[in-house]
């Protein structure tokens, strides 16, 4: 430890030399490493490998068991039928609000943008309360509903909306800035020189923003998942008709099914580990930093 | 607004009509038309009704637990967060590339998978809680618990605000106060801090919105006891499970409204910064 080198740099001595200006001596840097280091594990390493351990802790048959299970199968399914719906549809609409956002000038533009970003604002289970308002029993369009036997809350189409809701900004958020960044002077070209809208577009824009695209797709669909609190007020909790795969690991846990609900739990935290690693093969590719999603 | 006035100023490109009509759509479908009835349904509660419900004991009780741990766990995302963001864009180390891929777990791994991991790590039981159970303190279904979940989830806002200034700050000023005889300390305390101070408020401020309204990794460790360890978020969905549609508004109006005034001054906050960086 260079402990000695810090001490002799008091008021009278000269001041370090320039390349020294940018670090620190070796003692900080061991312990601001170490700290980083230690929080991290222990709020970040430790309950990943915690969730395959509890998984795991009475065999691998059981943890099997667990999801091989009727009830838990028919939460995947439901899980991956809600993301198979939210995904395409929020990126679909990020493409369309960042092409006429970044290529366009129109007024309440600036307010058209704040307004994408506020489900972010949102608390989950508020996200999931303004679906019960709207389309519950006592909701504004209740009676409506309930004359023309149409079900949202406590069934399927409650949880794609509420789930909509939540991931509405991921795709169009990560698109905006790209394509504000990259200017209309390709396509503008392409246009002029006779190509169709579509051709633009497919030839253009979307080689151009695959990897910012792919990148939000990626987080929404990790979002679209795991989502729970909008989800939980919305489903009704009916096993193996409105439950997903975050609302099965509830269900097991409150029922003191530990090694099951770490079971179905672990294949979430599966998830999250691709998510990360697509992430970070994403930046890669494209050259590029991840901001706050 | 007329259709004249839309119209965009001199622009080959096509599509104008069609993707703006999309995304007005689909942003009043799934944002707008869901979140005008939380209004609706506070109209129809009286004012004193509305005061009465958010001024009992048991909300306000919720309210400074939710905000109060949200602090507390915003605060220590802050000056930990620094640490990490500081050490990985600065130091080079084994693990360095894992630590900072690992930073954005909080945000991809389902918040009820955190709350349950958590939960079981912090319990009596749990290998962590056994341990600290001799000493005397008890994490789980507890306000610290509570507080322990917010810090996971709001670990990454921090990090991801301040590690892009780090990155781009200019080696040179901090080269010339150190020329001038700033010691390191006085460098970081008087140069650094002051420019990384913007990144570092949007990351709290984030950090805190995220904490006040979480769910998911808060209702399994926080034991769920009214004004105890209940955070508003619980006690809108206890409302709701009773049917109390309008109570549950209330509480929530509120929740969104500070919400949205934490929003609007990380806003002005980033324009702020933009415009003194551009000047």
């Amino acid at each position: 430890m260079a402990t000695a080198d810090w001490t002799v740099h008091s008021a009278a001595q000269p001041p370090p030399a320039l390349v020294s200006a940018r670090s620190e001596p070796l003692w900080v840097r061991a312990i601001l490493i170490a700290v980083a280091l230690l929080f991290l594990g222990s709020f970040l390493v430790l309950p990943l490998i915690a969730v395959f351990g509890y998984a795991l802790q009475d065999g691998w048959r059981v943890a099997l068991a667990a999801i091989r299970e009727p009830h838990a199968l028919a939460a995947i399914r439901l899980t991956l039928l809600v993301a198979a719906i939210c995904v395409p549809l929020n990126a679909a609409f990020g493409l369309a609000a960042a092409w006429c956002i970044t290529r366009f000038e129109f007024r309440g533009k600036n307010l058209l943008v704040s307004l994408i970003d506020l489900p972010f604002a949102v608390s989950p289970v508020i996200s999931g309360l303004i679906f019960v308002l709207l389309f519950g029993l006592q909701g504004l369009l209740g009676p409506w509903l309930r004359e023309h036997e149409i079900q949202i809350i406590f069934a399927v189409p409650g949880i794609v909306l509420a789930t909509l809701f939540v991931t509405f900004p991921f795709v169009a958020r990560e698109l905006i800035p790209l394509m504000e960044e990259q200017g209309a002077d390709e396509e503008t070209a392409a246009v002029s020189l006779g190509a169709s809208g579509w051709q633009t577009f497919w030839r253009v824009t979307l080689p151009n923003v695959r990897f910012g695209l792919l990148y939000g797709m990626v987080l929404l669909n990790a979002r679209a998942m795991g989502e729970f609190g909008a989800v939980s007020v919305v489903s009704g909790h009916i096993r193996g008709r409105t439950n997903t795969m975050p609302l099965h690991v509830e269900i097991l846990y409150n029922e003191y099914q530990t090694a099951a609900a770490f079971a179905v739990a672990s294949l979430l935290a599966g998830l999250a580990v691709v998510t990360l690693i697509l992430k970070r093969l994403i930046e890669w590719r494209a050259g590029r930093r991840g901001g706050v999603a | 607004m007329t259709r004249a006035r839309v119209r965009p100023r001199r622009s080959v490109l096509p599509g104008f009509g069609p993707t703006l009509g999309f995304t007005l759509l689909h942003l009043s479908l799934i944002v707008l038309l869901p979140l005008s009835a939380l209004v609706w349904k506070t109209s129809t509660l009286g004012w004193d009704e509305f005061a009465s419900v958010v001024s009992s004991p048991r909300v306000l009780a919720a309210y400074r637990l939710s905000f109060g741990t949200a602090l507390v766990a915003a605060s220590v995302n802050a000056v930990l967060g620094l640490v990490v963001a500081w050490v990985l864009v600065r130091y080079r180390f084994p693990g360095r590339a894992l630590a900072d891929a690992l930073v954005d777990l909080p945000f991809a791994l389902p918040t009820a998978v955190a709350g349950i991991t958590l939960t079981a790590l912090l319990a009596k039981s749990g290998c962590i809680g056994s341990r600290l159970e001799p000493l005397g303190i008890q994490v789980a279904y507890t306000p610290l618990g509570i507080t322990v979940a917010l810090i996971f989830i709001g670990l990454p806002f921090v990090v991801r605000s301040v590690q892009p200034v780090l990155q781009d700050l200019d080696p040179e000023i901090e080269e010339a106060a150190a020329s001038l005889g700033a010691s390191r300390w006085k460098t970081f305390r008087r140069v650094l801090l002051p420019t990384l101070l913007p990144a570092l408020t949007t990351g709290f401020a984030l950090a805190f919105a995220r904490g006040v309204g979480e769910y998911g990794s808060v209702v399994f460790i926080s034991g769920n006891m009214p004004m105890k360890t209940e955070i508003a978020p619980l006690l809108i969905v206890t409302r709701l499970e009773q049917y109390e549609y309008a109570a549950a508004t209330a509480i929530a109006l509120v929740m969104l409204l500070v919400s949205l005034a934490i929003l609007l001054a990380i806003n002005g906050l980033q324009a702020w910064t933009q415009r003194r960086q551009a000047a």
